[in-house]
């Protein structure tokens, strides 16, 4: 064979780079990813006896309260993550990017810390602060109100989702401020410093010069908020010690897919309902991709 | 000028008090693991006494700790959370460095299929594996294996994004192509040129990778069985079940599973945080 030497010295490069993660990948995401779609059309009980059952998962599902009052408390968690967290985060960044300030880098250490407790631990140590009575959480509340505030407010009992809501601000504004704080020190100084001159306020600085600035990356923290809010559930599941709650108020949808996968034994249904949660956020992320492209044509 | 100061004074207002809040659950975090149950619930923090600044600072005791370890062995956990975390790290960032390298700087046919391929799995939620993920663990018969366990997290589709952006920016392709003529093979190449120009990446995502699988409860929790294999976020969800309202102990156990992870970021926080965004800002 008359093959140039250095064409046949390179050939096993590329096997050998790539082939051990797509072997992985493919194994270990892709195929589960194929056979997900195949057991989502499957009654299963058990991993062993499948029973082929075409469209009727998704016929249940779209019937089945549990997986509506699934998606109305997780769509809640999320609109209020979104409401609250993004706009902290936002101006946190904002207040730490004025010029001049002490201590930035401790504050920004600081505010980021809570996301490297993890999500199982952060369950964890915020169980006793919802806690009546003796939690934190209800004890300051009470002490700030002058008494006002009922120390046996119930929010592991009945104000489940606003208990998460607060639990993933601690634990997430501060990592969000990280990308804001990013994508605002990249904002040329020229630009605020030039409508300053022209006499604009702080609010129409930000309005009309740093937001514009910075929104191909707020729309990216948007979009991975939606899609992390959404699937929301290990924080759920251990505060309220691997239940859905009284009366299923802190159940989320990837919970229920747990459940019923896990718990209940049907991998078919579970699919069926992680299928429905998959193409709704890959939705999202099309939108996100549309406006994105519609705001680099301005 | 005044209303620049006052300016000044309520901007480092709002930060002090959101620093605070931030800080208050570690506080609280803190004291608890030190006190009894009793205690715990008696009062926020600090225990009331008669000792410096009305404090009962002698009743306050690393007793839950001792139980933690000694009784209820929970130094298990703790070196099974290290190993996991570990493996996962090195093996996910050899991987997808290796991966990156191969998609930026190799032509091979396929290459941007390969590519696409993988990034299309980015939008694909996790929880979606769970349950065929589950399944095939079960048939290859990996359950309740350390294997299992940590095999299927070795190809997240993000850090051969992230890997691939920079080999294409931080390593000069006259660079790859003057090694090659001077004789060296490609995997010299990667491990003595590539890799050492991708360093801060290689960083922060060693400890992006060690955070999430430290921080992982779903995995362990379904595929492990053995107690004498969970990692700690399972084991001390377990120690919940038993000893739900022992808050004292509860926190203690908290503490010891975050306290490694804080200590490893407070060393390496600079590259964490430069290595985190960059993806994001070039985006």
């Amino acid at each position: 064979m008359n093959m140039p030497v250095a064409t046949r010295r390179w050939n096993w490069a590329p096997l050998f780079f790539v082939g051990p993660f797509l072997l992985i990948f493919g194994v270990f995401i892709l195929w589960p990813m194929v056979s997900s779609l195949l057991l989502a059309f499957q009654q299963t009980f058990g991993p062993e006896t499948t029973r082929w059952v075409g469209f009727k998962n998704f016929a249940y599902l779209v019937n089945d309260p549990r997986f509506w009052k699934a998606v109305s408390n997780t769509s809640i968690f999320t609109l209020g993550s979104l409401l609250i967290q993004l706009p902290v985060a936002l101006g946190l960044a904002l207040l730490l990017n004025r010029p001049k300030m002490v201590g930035r880098s401790w504050f920004r250490l600081i505010f980021f810390s809570p996301v490297l407790v993890g999500l199982p631990f952060v369950a964890i140590l915020f169980s006793p602060i919802f806690e009546k009575r003796i939690g934190l959480l209800n004890v300051s509340l009470n002490m700030l109100t002058g008494g006002a505030w009922d120390p046996e407010f119930a929010w592991l009992q009945v104000y489940v989702m606003p208990a998460l809501i607060l639990a993933a601000l601690w634990m997430y504004a501060g990592f969000n401020m990280i990308y804001f704080l990013a994508a605002l020190q990249n904002v040329p100084k020229e630009l605020t410093e030039a409508a300053e001159m022209d006499g604009c306020n702080a609010w129409q600085r930000f309005w009309h010069v740093t937001l514009p600035e910075i929104r191909p990356i707020a729309g990216f923290v948007t979009l991975l908020s939606i899609i992390g809010s959404f699937q929301i559930f290990e924080l759920s599941l251990l505060l309220l010690n691997g239940t859905s709650g009284p009366s299923d108020r802190g159940l989320t949808i990837v919970m229920y897919l747990y459940q019923t996968g896990f718990i209940a034994g049907d991998l078919g249904y579970a699919s069926a309902v992680g299928w429905v949660l998959a193409i709704f956020l890959m939705g999202i992320a099309l939108i996100h991709r549309r406006l994105s492209r519609g705001q680099e044509e301005d | 000028m005044k209303i620049r100061r006052l300016t000044q004074f309520v901007v480092y207002g709002v930060l002090l008090v959101y620093a605070a809040i931030t800080l208050i659950p570690f506080a609280y975090l803190l004291c608890g693991a030190l006190k009894t149950k009793f205690d715990f619930a008696a009062t926020l923090f600090l225990p009331d006494g008669d000792g410096l600044f009305g404090i009962g600072w002698d009743r306050l005791s690393g007793a839950n700790f001792k139980r933690l370890f000694l009784e209820l062995g929970i130094g298990r956990a703790v070196w099974n959370s290290i190993f996991i975390a570990s493996v996962h790290a090195v093996g996910a960032t050899l991987l997808c460095a290796m991966a990156g390298y191969g998609l930026a700087k190799l032509r091979f046919w396929g290459r941007s299929a390969v590519f696409s391929l993988v990034l299309s799995a980015l939008i694909i939620p996790a929880p979606l594996l769970l349950a065929p993920g589950y399944q095939l663990l079960y048939q290859l018969g990996l359950l309740d294996t350390y294997i299992g366990l940590i095999l299927p997290g070795l190809a997240p589709a993000f850090g051969i994004f992230l890997f691939r952006q920079a080999m294409l920016t931080g390593v000069p392709s006259e660079l790859v192509e003057a090694a090659r003529l001077d004789g060296a093979g490609e995997i010299r190449i990667f491990f003595e040129l590539a890799l050492p120009l991708v360093r801060p990446m290689t960083g922060a995502f060693l400890l992006i990778s060690f955070l999430s699988a430290w921080n992982n409860f779903v995995g362990p929790q379904i595929i492990l069985q053995s107690p004498e294999l969970h990692p700690l976020s399972v084991a001390l969800n377990n120690l919940r079940g038993v000893y739900g309202t022992d808050y004292g102990l509860i926190m203690a156990g908290t503490l010891v599973s975050i306290a490694p992870v804080m200590a490893l970021f407070l060393l390496l926080q600079k590259e964490f945080i430069s290595g985190l965004t960059s993806g994001a800002v070039k985006g």
